[in-house]
């Protein structure tokens, strides 16, 4: 008997990604502006499902309040370019920071259970708003520019910030894929189903949910980050607002919680679906509500768990498979 | 700390309480941690409480714990399972969105080893213990009643234990089920765990206990050999009823 962590399609899909990363890697030198900005936004998307899932999918902690992360991460980003420092230095200071900073909002924040957790962070995320707002700099609810990207010619912006999100999308999912196949990664699993059993057997409960927390919240601070460069306008209202995390629901609930694919199949749907119904205003709102409803009452475990279950297949393993086991006369019978 | 053959497991004065409710109200209770001891007693006599705060899972409202010595009262229960105290749930607390080998893995790497090859060698062995090899890539949650309670037995094992909490393992199981369960302990013994067992089947406990403990409103009202045990007064009295006259009636 061995235990084995990768499997005939996993491999398969080591190549496919690597040969996408290089595609997107080239891509910048034949591919228009508009899709380069395009490819921005579902970068960031990609992030902000993915770290959502870190923390609800992996760790059964349902936060409505990430928008404090996202906002966060674009608010430190105008207070270090305010120094004058690149705005692409900045974003990952920025980032680092806002980690820094979860660290001690998770000490208390994990105290709490379920919708008292979910609700307290969105509170939490309402105070950082106002927080904020406090700022001068900022001028309440006006808002500020990144003025700092300025300095750049806007052709050569868009190709920095292009390659700022692919490269912050591909570390994140790279970080978040060994730490799900880490010690950590099969504790947090552990926890997630049940806390007590999990102290039962030797677990520290405490400690992991707090790594797991605040690399969420480093990630969604650095998509905060990059839309604000993106984006290039810092309005509180806007990166503080809940709209961020239901998207972040969405796309997760959609495409699979609690499975790495589904993340990523989640804001791919998403930004497919933004793309082609956006402009149809309030439909589009009833419509992605619609989807996510009926996803959760008819595919609990997302579209990449149907898939994962009808076809039996997994791209990106992060669990363990024994293999070499003996048939088993009884199950064989049945 | 390291428990050897002789370590002596000790609770002195043990209270619980829940608000107004006294659950535990003044147990003595001491053991070595190689012994098997079983314990009975009716519904709400406080047992399943009694192993929670040996094991760790809860505190004791007053009283104090030993490991050889040494006050482990307010050490938690993750602590205890790496030195070789550890419990199995009453009621199976599968992780249900993981498979059997990576619940059983998790408490390897946690508890007693930190190397990622020998885990993958205690927790394979330990299933294979419990007989559940064939549904080592099976999700827990889909699994059956006899199977979560074999995975509550391969789980707490791969901590590598030197003294099991076993609360009400056979509870809910055709005797024939009970009696395989009884196999895999008897050769838990054999191995020199210690055993702590609550169980409500008392021929099925009786085929791997010495020592049986009687308890009865959060107190024990009788300890020693099985037979003395169950022929004591008192016994009889917190089984059948409340007083006497009930006996027979």
């Amino acid at each position: 008997m061995k235990i084995k962590r990768s499997n005939a399609y996993s491999k398969v899909t080591l190549y496919v990604v690597a040969a996408v990363f290089i595609a997107l890697i080239l891509l910048p030198s034949f591919a228009s502006n508009n899709v380069m900005e395009r490819l921005t936004v579902l970068f960031i998307y990609i992030i902000m499902a993915a770290m959502w899932n870190t923390l609800a999918g992996f760790g059964g902690l349902i936060s409505i309040g990430q928008q404090l992360f996202f906002g966060l991460g674009a608010y430190a980003t105008i207070r270090i370019t305010n120094m004058a420092i690149s705005p692409f230095v900045a974003l990952l200071i920025a980032a680092c920071l806002v980690g820094l900073l979860s660290w001690p909002i998770s000490t208390f924040m994990l105290r709490l259970k379920a919708g008292e957790f979910a609700i307290g962070m969105w509170v939490l995320a309402s105070i950082g708003h106002l927080l904020v707002n406090l700022d001068p700099l900022i001028q309440g609810e006006t808002g500020i520019s990144l003025i700092a990207l300025n300095q750049y010619a806007i052709e050569s912006r868009r190709l920095l910030i292009y390659f700022a999100a692919l490269v912050s999308m591909s570390g994140l999912l790279l970080g978040l894929f060994y730490l799900l196949r880490s010690k950590a990664g099969i504790a947090m699993q552990a926890i997630r189903d049940n806390e007590e059993a999990a102290d039962s057997i030797g677990v520290d409960a405490e400690k992991v949910k707090k790594w797991f927390f605040i690399f969420a919240a480093f990630g969604t601070a650095l998509a905060g980050a990059l839309w604000l460069a993106q984006a290039s306008s810092f309005q509180p209202k806007t990166y503080f607002s809940v709209q961020w995390t239901a998207y972040m629901i969405f796309m997760v609930l959609v495409g699979g919680l609690g499975r790495f694919e589904g993340a990523i199949l989640g804001a791919l749907l998403f930004f497919v679906v933004e793309t082609w119904f956006a402009a149809t205003g309030v439909w589009y709102l009833v419509g992605l509500g619609a989807v996510a409803m009926l996803c959760s009452l008819f595919f609990p475990k997302g579209i990449w768990g149907v898939i994962e279950t009808r076809l039996s297949i997994t791209l990106i393993p992060v669990g363990y498979q024994v293999t070499g086991l003996k048939p088993d006369s009884h199950s064989k019978n049945k | 700390m390291i428990l050897t053959p002789y370590s002596q497991l000790q609770a002195t004065g043990i209270h619980k309480s829940f608000g107004s409710v006294q659950v535990l109200n003044g147990i003595d209770f001491s053991m070595d941690t190689n012994d098997a001891i079983g314990i009975v007693g009716p519904n709400g006599a406080g047992k399943s409480t009694l192993l929670s705060v040996l094991s760790g899972a809860q505190a004791p409202t007053s009283g104090q714990i030993t490991l050889n010595n040494k006050d482990i009262t307010r050490i938690p229960a993750r602590e205890r399972a790496k030195q070789g105290l550890v419990r199995t749930h009453q009621i199976p607390k599968p992780f249900s969105g993981i498979t059997v080998f990576e619940n059983v893995f998790v408490a390897a790497i946690h508890s007693a080893t930190s190397s990622r090859e020998t885990a993958y060698d205690i927790a394979l062995e330990s299933i294979k213990l419990c007989g559940m090899l064939p549904l080592a890539n099976r999700e827990a949650d889909s699994i059956g009643l006899l199977d979560r309670k074999r995975l509550e037995l391969a789980r707490a094992l791969a901590t590598q234990p030197k003294l099991l909490f076993l609360d009400e393992i056979g509870g809910g199981l055709t005797d024939a089920e009970a009696l395989q369960l009884v196999d895999t302990i008897l050769t838990l013994r054999e191995r020199g765990i210690g055993i702590v067992w609550i169980e409500h089947i008392v021929h099925i406990l009786l085929r791997v206990v010495k020592t049986l403990i009687c308890m009865d409103s959060g107190q024990i009202i009788a300890q020693g050999h099985p037979d003395d045990v169950m022929s004591n007064k008192q016994v009889m009295k917190a089984y059948m009823g409340g007083t006497d006259h009930a006996v027979g009636e």
